[in-house]
Order: C-alpha cells, then sequence, then structure tokens
C-alpha cells in the first residue's frame, strides 16, 4: 500500500498535469524524500533533475487519489456539515483512509458527486456507472434520484451550465433550503417552503440534497 | 425591532473586499445604489457591464480586471454564492419571527392537484377539460347555438335586407353598392363574418381559456405534457401558446414570447402558423365536417401526425440550445367570476381592435380585387393546385380569401356544402389543406413582427407547399385506396 506522502505526491502531480495544463511536477520541497524513491521503484513516475514525470503505470493510482481527496471532502461537508474553510486540513488525513471498495460505497451514500465542494471535478469510478444498487443508505442524493415524498435540504448544486444554475437559483432552490420531493413523473415537484415547482429531469440532476432520516 | 438589524446584507470577507474595491473606482451616477451596482456587476449582468464600461471609461479595464480576479477566486459563479449567502441571511431572519407547523393531511385541493398532474388521472382530466371546454362549450354552443342565432336571425333577418335596402336607395351606383352591401360587401361580409361569426366562437373560447387559467391548471398540464413537447423541441411551458393558440393562432404567436430560447420560439411560430387551427376555423370545420364523424377523425389524425412529425423534424434540424423546464406549480384556485369576465373582455378587445380592421380591409380588398379583375387572375392560378388535390374549382375562391381570413376561407366553403358542391372526401381534403394552409393575413403581419421578415416569409413559402402537398396525400389516400365517405 502506498504511503500517504507518495499519494499527496501523485495527487499534486496529477492536478499539475490535468487541470494546470503543465506536464511535470517541480521538485521544490519533496527533492530528498523518500516517497518519491518510493513512488519510483513502483514505475509510477520517472525523475530528473528539478521535476516528476508520470508514467503510463501511475495514472490511474493518480487518478484514484485525486477521487479519494475529493470525496472525503464531499464526505465531511455533505454528512459531518464540517465548514468548508477546514475541510482541506481534515480531508487530507481522510482520503488515505478511504480505499478501494469503501471509495465507492462512499460515492453511492453521496449519490455519487460530479465536482468537490470547491467545484473541482471528481473523477468518476467504476461505481458511477455501473447499475447495480449498493443498498446502502443515502446521505446526499440528487432530486432526479430521490424518491417521491424523499425529504432533505439542498446541499448544493451541480451544474456546468451557469443558465441551468441561474434557472434553479431563481426558483429558490438554493443551498441550505428544505425541499420535498413529491413526484417524479412524468415531470418531477417538489416544495420548497411554501411554493412548488416542476423541473425536468435535466435541471432536476443538478441539485443535490442532503436527505433527511425518518 | 427590526430597526436593530442592519439593512443590507454583510456579505463574506473577500467578497465585501472586492466590492469596495469596485466602489472605489465607480464615478457617474446610475440612479441605483452603488452596492447594488457593484453586486450585479460581480454577477455579471452584461446590461450593467455594458452601461459602466461606457461611462467609465478610462477605468472599464480596471474594473473589468476586478471581476476577473473575483471569479478567480471563487470555484462557484459569485452569483451562486452571493444568492447562498441572501439565502441563509433570509433564513435566519425568518427563524426569529416565524415558525412552522407539523404538516397535516392533505386539503381537498390539494388532493385535486394530486390528481391532475398524475399522468394516469391526468390525461382523462385533459379529455373532460377538452371535451366540456373546447368541444361542448365552444363547439356546440358558441360555433353552433350562438352563431346560428346571430348568423340567420339577427344578420339574416334583420340587419342585411335593412342595410341592403337602405344602402340600394341612398347610393345610385352599383361599384359602391356593393362595396357596402354586395356579395362581399363590407357590411354583408365583413361585419357579417366578424361579428356574427367570428366575435361568439373567440368570445365563447376566451371565456373558457379564462376559467381554465385562473384555476391553475394550465401549469399542472405543462409538467405532465413536457417529456411530450420535448419530442418536438419545445418544453412544457410552450402549452400556453399552443392552447391559446386554438383560439387565436395570432395572440398566441405574440405569446411565445414567454418561450425562454429563440429555438423554442421558432417552431412555436411554425406549428401555430401551420397545424395549430385557431377556434374560428375549428368552429366552421366542425361544421363542415356535421355528420361526417370519419371524416372528422382522419383531419383531426392528419393534423396531429403534421403537429408531430413537422415538430419532430424542425427539433432535428434546427441548432440551438435545448429546452428545459421549470415552472411554479400555484395552489389550485376557484376562478372569480369577475376576473374572468374581466380578461374575456381584455383579450375580446384586443382581438376586435386588432381583428376589426383586418375584416373590413380585406372587404376592401376583395371588392377592388374584384373590380379589376386582379381576384380573377389569381383565383385562377390557384384553381391549378385546387383541382390537383381533387377539389372543384369554385374552392379557390375560399382559399384566396382564406388568406385574409383563415376563419373567411372556412366560412366559404361552408357556403359550397350548403351548395351541394363537395362530397364528403372532398370536405375532408378541402378541411385538411386550409387548416394547414397560410396563416391569415393577420397572423402572417405577427409572424413577420416577432420573427422578423426572412424567417416569416421562408414560413410561410414553407405552409404554402407543404398544405397543398398535405392536401394531395390525403385525396391520393382516399382514391387508391377507394375510400368514399
Amino acid at each position: 500500500m502506498l504511503s500517504e506522502r507518495a499519494e499527496e505526491i501523485l495527487e499534486a502531480l496529477w492536478i499539475e498535469i490535468d487541470e494546470h495544463g503543465k506536464k511535470t511536477l517541480d521538485l521544490g520541497a519533496s527533492r530528498d524524500d523518500p516517497a518519491v524513491d518510493e513512488l519510483i521503484k513502483l514505475g509510477f513516475i520517472r525523475r530528473d533533475a528539478d521535476h516528476i514525470h508520470l508514467l503510463e503505470k501511475g495514472k490511474s493510482h493518480a487518478l484514484s487519489c485525486v477521487r479519494r481527496h475529493r470525496l472525503a471532502e464531499r464526505l465531511l461537508v455533505d454528512v459531518f456539515d464540517i465548514k468548508r474553510k477546514i475541510i482541506n486540513e481534515v480531508s487530507c488525513k481522510f482520503e488515505h483512509l478511504l480505499h478501494e471498495d469503501l471509495e465507492d460505497n462512499v460515492c453511492a451514500i453521496l449519490g455519487h458527486p460530479k465536482i468537490c465542494p470547491h467545484g473541482k471535478s471528481i473523477p468518476p469510478g467504476r461505481c458511477c456507472s455501473e447499475k447495480r444498487d449498493r443498498k446502502l443508505p443515502r446521505f446526499v442524493a440528487s432530486v432526479a434520484e430521490m424518491s417521491a415524498k424523499d425529504k432533505g435540504k439542498i446541499a448544493y448544486l451541480q451544474t456546468k451550465d451557469s443558465s441551468q444554475m441561474q434557472k434553479l437559483i431563481s426558483i429558490g432552490a438554493v443551498p441550505g433550503v428544505s425541499i420535498t420531493l413529491m413526484q417524479k413523473f412524468p415531470s418531477y415537484v417538489f416544495q420548497i417552503g411554501q411554493s412548488q415547482f416542476a423541473i425536468d429531469k435535466q435541471l432536476a440532476q443538478g441539485i443535490y440534497v442532503r436527505l433527511a432520516h425518518k | 425591532m427590526l430597526s436593530e438589524f442592519p439593512k443590507r446584507i454583510g456579505y463574506d470577507d473577500p467578497l465585501e473586499l472586492y466590492l469596495s474595491r469596485l466602489d472605489a473606482l465607480l464615478r457617474s451616477d446610475y440612479k441605483i445604489s452603488r452596492r447594488a451596482l457593484c453586486l450585479l456587476l460581480l454577477q455579471e449582468d452584461k446590461e450593467i457591464l455594458e452601461a459602466v464600461k461606457d461611462k467609465e471609461k478610462d477605468k472599464a479595464d480596471e474594473i473589468v480586471k476586478i471581476i476577473e480576479e473575483a471569479k478567480a477566486h471563487y470555484a462557484h459563479p459569485i452569483s451562486y454564492i452571493i444568492s447562498i449567502l441572501r439565502q441563509e441571511e433570509a433564513t435566519r431572519i425568518s427563524n426569529m419571527v416565524m415558525g412552522s407547523k407539523p404538516a397535516r393531511n392533505l386539503t381537498f385541493r390539494e388532493r385535486i392537484s394530486k390528481i391532475m398532474m398524475n399522468p394516469f388521472t391526468g390525461g382523462p382530466i385533459l379529455l373532460v377539460v377538452l371535451y366540456y371546454g373546447l368541444y361542448k362549450f365552444v363547439g356546440t354552443f358558441g360555433a353552433g347555438v350562438l352563431v346560428d342565432f346571430l348568423e340567420n336571425k339577427v344578420f339574416g333577418n334583420y340587419i342585411n335586407p335593412f342595410v341592403t335596402e337602405l344602402v340600394t336607395k341612398g347610393i345610385p351606383f352599383k361599384i359602391f353598392q356593393d362595396l357596402l352591401v354586395g356579395e362581399y360587401g363590407i357590411i354583408t361580409l365583413g361585419l357579417r363574418y366578424a361579428v356574427a361569426i367570428i366575435l361568439p366562437i373567440v368570445a365563447t373560447f376566451f371565456f373558457a381559456f379564462a376559467i381554465v387559467e385562473d384555476t391553475g391548471y394550465l401549469p399542472r398540464l405543462a409538467m405532465l405534457v413536457d417529456q411530450l413537447l420535448k419530442k418536438i423541441g419545445l418544453s412544457g411551458r410552450a402549452v400556453i401558446p399552443l392552447v391559446l393558440g386554438f383560439g387565436c393562432d395570432t395572440m398566441a404567436t405574440m405569446v411565445t414570447r414567454t418561450l425562454p430560447t429563440k429555438r423554442e420560439r421558432i417552431i412555436a411560430t411554425l406549428l401555430l402558423a401551420l397545424a395549430v387551427p385557431c377556434s374560428a376555423q375549428m368552429g366552421v370545420i366542425l361544421a363542415l365536417l356535421d355528420k361526417n364523424p370519419i371524416g372528422l377523425i382522419i383531419w383531426l389524425g392528419v393534423i396531429l401526425l403534421v403537429f408531430l412529425l413537422v415538430g419532430f423534424l424542425a427539433a432535428k434540424i434546427m441548432p440551438g440550445e435545448l429546452p428545459t423546464f421549470y415552472m411554479e406549480i400555484p395552489p389550485l384556485r376557484f376562478p372569480q367570476l369577475s376576473n374572468i369576465l374581466r380578461k374575456t373582455a381584455s383579450r375580446l378587445k384586443w382581438y376586435f381592435l386588432e381583428i376589426f380592421p383586418i375584416f373590413i380591409f380585406a372587404s376592401v380588398l376583395i371588392w377592388a380585387g374584384q373590380i379589376t379583375g386582379i381576384f380573377n387572375i389569381l383565383v385562377k392560378i390557384l384553381e391549378h393546385p385546387i383541382r390537383w388535390i381533387g377539389l372543384p374549382s369554385q374552392a379557390a375562391v375560399s382559399f384566396l380569401f382564406g388568406f385574409f381570413r383563415r376563419d373567411y376561407g372556412a366560412a366559404g366553403l361552408y357556403d359550397l356544402k350548403k351548395a351541394g358542391l363537395l362530397s364528403p372526401n372532398q370536405l375532408v381534403v378541402a378541411c385538411v389543406t386550409l387548416t394547414l394552409f397560410l396563416p391569415c393575413i393577420a397572423q402572417l403581419l405577427m409572424n413577420i413582427k416577432e420573427r422578423g421578415w426572412r424567417m416569416g416569409m421562408a414560413m410561410s413559402v414553407f405552409i404554402l407547399f407543404f398544405s397543398f402537398s398535405v392536401g394531395y396525400l390525403v385525396n391520393l389516400f382516399f382514391n387508391l385506396f377507394g375510400i368514399h365517405l
């Protein structure tokens, strides 16, 4: 199993490459880090004088580190209600505890989120595409996945399309408000405060709700 | 007690910082509070940004830079951040003064609402609304009883003979007599059609529509049919103009403004012009196909098929944003008679101001066209496609007049039917073609006004060819299978 430090290096490397458009990661402070040697031995990375490069074999591991970190953030914010400002520190410890099957289970109880609390995308895992119901209690689900009569509080909106987000904001579907799903066919009808709204599936997939448990 | 609270919401630190930096740069007067202005700037309100760029010329770059910086600071759009903060504040305030009791049992209204929104019970409810609202009230009562009374009794027995006598005695020239009381005279045709045929039909429709509208049924219908309308490129929201089109397509075309995207507005306008018969047309078509239930079903089937097919194809080929559906479902209410009457009256007033002059104008045009012989030439040209779809050439007159008012044309066919010149087959073909045929001149003008010259004309040309082609196909179908209704 990888050391915590090695996982963090892989994660930083992936973010540098995938999200900042760079090819390598500056060695910087981890110049004499034993974790770098650990990764080189495994054949995940290669280093030159000042940089480390990600090798093919390390890609899936790096991706999974990013995924676990962001899932951990989601878990802390959506389920444990930890304030956004401190989540990074806590989730850095937490992510290392999420392994393989646990990671997919966490993903499932969070309703397979696609963005982390900071708005970065969460790489999808196997669990996100499979149809199998994991029979786990759900804590967070999009309105599209809720069942009729489910209640909860809107946790966050997840849509890349700003006009869709505007539409949801305009009907008052913003994080923090209580929501009850009344029916889901042929359109999604829910109640917020004293008002009822009907929306289509596309919009329903963008509202994530922290479910209230009966 | 409220004075203890600040009158504005404090946002979090970085946001307040950006707000004050923006505030410091603004020099001009914008007639709204600076804070509101800065908040709108951060939320990327295009109109405000343009106005500010315009007024603060030398500072414009710096302002844009601050906005970009603020955007980069947040992972989410700033409008999202701001609405969350406002929501928190609103909840905080309302929690201090409001409580809520646990939910009681469903009220009667909520039960009805549920039944209306359930797809299994909602369909039959729609049929009941259509049957009693449209068929019974508008069709049988409005287009039947009222039209019969006004046209035959009031105009036929009193107004027409009286005016004809007055004009024949008072005006010496035959030409001017014809303008007022001739076959296509302003009074005997224009006024009679407008008051005796169209008025009762649209009045009963607007009355029924206002009742349905005031109960809050329409948004429930919208949520029921949203998925269906998505297939033809529209969203549930489009039921309002489409249903209104059954009253008056011209007014409905104006109401397509409420649709959110250009793509939806174009598709809705096309479908209204092509395949949504207005109440006046439907009234006459119901009369034409009276005692011909199979013909009525064929007419309905063909129009429905054209509606879905053209909508489906338009949705396939039209570029642009796909529709999204979101709508408030207001509580069901018992409609108030005074509101319904007021709504009906204001719509009728609009209708009459817009339509009445066009009727008079159409009468004058027909009269002038007759005298100069232009109409005879146009009628001769139209006789070709008319024969092509298997109709007697006399029907060409109805089609030409149909352009001045669609319902005019339908009413013209009614006269042909009374004279026994049309077989049941021909009646169905004629009804189908005339329903699809070019919109009336008022709607053509509205299409051009709302969609622009090019789009308006392109639609008209398409509809012209399309309507005759469908008429041809229906006739061909009858002949091929030897169907005699």
